[in-house]
């Protein structure tokens, strides 16, 4: 068992008046992908956004309870959010591009957090070599981003959080809004990702969270139901909700 | 067949409503510049009324208006579109926001008069700037500001909450979020707005009636604490005020004439803006 990357500890949530997360223990292994499934509405986008502190600009969203990345209490007053965010990236279900060049929208990521300028260009194409796009655009790093394909959109926003060499990747169903080619690139590209990141992604699909997860997450109405390995979840599921949602009688 | 018809009845009545607008808007074209356009020339525009403005062109009258053009937009731009940021990305949505909104939102249905008399009351009197194009600048500035207000709020709510998402996460503060991407992205949007309402605020006669218009000045606006011409009261005057009305009439469809082409100028960069940003 590797040791601890990301946790959650007693956290509970709400929107207004409503609970969305109600006591959620987990915690994630460094350099594995974890996978959270659950019905619409279940809040494993909630969770997941909670990690990276994207609630702070809802007024009506509060969160109580420990979230930790390594030792650092991610909701301290001292942890900056900008810096808590550049170690936590994220992907988004649907790819977006910033109004920019390729090259631009990576670039923009660094200038942000003041890397030094002569580094800028080598760290952006090492970014897009790793995320599997850098042979599709090294020759047009001059065009505007959101020209590209949505499969090559969804590569350039990974390549985007992987510029700045964060710790921990957020996805958030990234490959919905794609066809079954651009999502098997990308799925091979989290794949390879893990080998250098810890990777946390919410996934509607189960045969993707089967192909690509170390450990997988079930939720139910703001709640863990049921947290092991994939193998022990897809094969082996302790709890009758969890069997019932992956054999697909609901969901 | 009783489809048919219906369907050919209700187009009738679109297609004759669209052509009665466009009719009269024909017309009133058609009327000024077959009238004005033999009294424009270049040195209609760049020379002095002579004569007891019976002769010589509307330098100073342009000259004015391009004054008040000029303070209006220094004075409305900077502060409605700080507003507008304020109300679209920072303000909690409770009901003091909606009231102030409301409110803004009510500010532009106020008579334009009103606003001169709230000109002549603040600027010219309260605060002693006197008649001048200063405070005749200024009145037409906060004639503007809930328009300006309104369209950049417009064009800010048309920014996907995504694009938001994406700076903030990769670590932007929510400044940083506004000015790079947010206003960038929304930046033709609020040109437009800002353009069509200098364009309209260019145009405008009662605000600068007590705040700093002249019948006639010898010498063209140099100061902010100097009267001024500008286009619309020239108009007016020339149209009503004049001792010889007549004589001055086909002076006065040039300067409508004049009066227009800016608006139209005006109205052209906004259009142009709009069209760049739709092809790329």
């Amino acid at each position: 068992m590797k040791e601890s990357k990301l946790s959650a500890h007693d956290l509970n949530m709400w929107f207004g008046k409503k609970q969305v997360l109600k006591g959620i223990d987990i915690d994630f292994a460094e350099r594995q992908v974890t996978s959270l499934v659950g019905p619409s509405g279940c809040g494993k986008s909630t969770l997941l956004r909670a990690f990276n502190r994207m609630h702070d600009l809802s007024s009506d969203a509060r969160v109580e309870g420990t979230l930790k990345l390594d030792e650092r209490d991610l909701y301290d007053r001292a942890s900056s959010v900008t810096e808590t965010r550049k170690r936590i990236g994220m992907v988004f279900q649907k790819p977006n591009p910033l109004p920019k060049s390729i090259y631009d929208n990576l670039a923009y990521a660094l200038k942000l957090h003041k890397f030094p300028k002569e580094e800028i260009p080598v760290m952006i194409q090492s970014a897009l070599e790793e995320s599997f796009i850098w042979d599709e655009v090294k020759d047009e790093l001059d065009k505007p981003a959101v020209k590209l394909s949505g499969g090559q959109q969804q590569r350039l926003c990974i390549a985007r959080t992987v510029v700045l060499r964060p710790e921990v990747i957020l996805m958030d169903e990234p490959c919905s809004a794609l066809d079954p080619i651009s999502t098997g690139k990308i799925e091979e590209l989290i794949v390879k990702l893990k080998e250098n990141y810890t990777i946390v992604i919410v996934t509607h699909n189960m045969q993707q969270a089967q192909r690509i997860s170390d450990k997988v997450a079930f939720m139910y109405l703001g709640e863990v139901i049921e947290y092991g390995t994939t193998d022990a979840i897809f094969n082996n599921p302790k709890n009758e909700l969890t069997q019932n949602y992956i054999s697909g009688y609901f969901g | 067949m009783k489809k048919a018809l219906t369907a050919a009845f209700n187009w009738t009545i679109l297609a004759g409503s669209t052509a009665i607008v466009c009719l009269f808007l024909g017309i009133i074209l058609f009327d000024i510049f077959s009238k004005g356009l033999p009294s424009v020339s270049w040195d209609f525009i760049t020379k002095f009324p002579t004569d007891g403005m019976t002769q010589g062109g509307i330098l100073p009258a342009v000259i004015g208006t391009l004054w008040l053009t000029l303070i209006t937009t220094l004075f409305s731009v900077p502060f409605g579109v700080a507003c507008a940021v304020y109300l679209n990305e920072y303000a909690p949505p409770n009901a003091l926001t909606g009231i102030i909104r409301a409110s803004i939102r009510n500010l532009a249905g106020i008579p334009s008069i009103i606003y001169g008399l709230f000109g002549l009351a603040l600027f010219v009197q309260g605060m002693g700037l006197g008649t001048s194009v200063l405070a005749a600048g200024l009145t037409l500035g906060l004639l503007s500001l809930p328009y300006i207000i309104t369209t950049t709020e417009e064009a800010l709510k048309q920014i996907p909450n995504s694009m938001r998402e994406a700076a903030l996460a990769l670590g932007a503060t929510q400044f940083e979020t506004i000015r790079d991407v947010v206003i960038t992205r929304a930046l033709p949007g609020i040109l437009t707005g800002v353009i069509l309402t200098l364009s309209r605020a260019a145009g405008e006669t009662a605000p600068i009636l007590f705040t700093g218009v002249a019948f006639y000045i010898n010498r063209p606006t140099s100061s902010l604490n100097q009267e001024f011409m500008a286009l619309p009261y020239h108009l007016y005057m020339l149209s009503t005020q004049h001792q010889s009305i007549m004589e001055v009439r086909p002076l006065a469809y040039g300067t409508a004439v004049v009066l227009i082409g800016l608006v139209f100028i005006l109205n052209l960069i906004a259009f142009y803006i709009r069209y760049r940003h739709r092809v790329r």
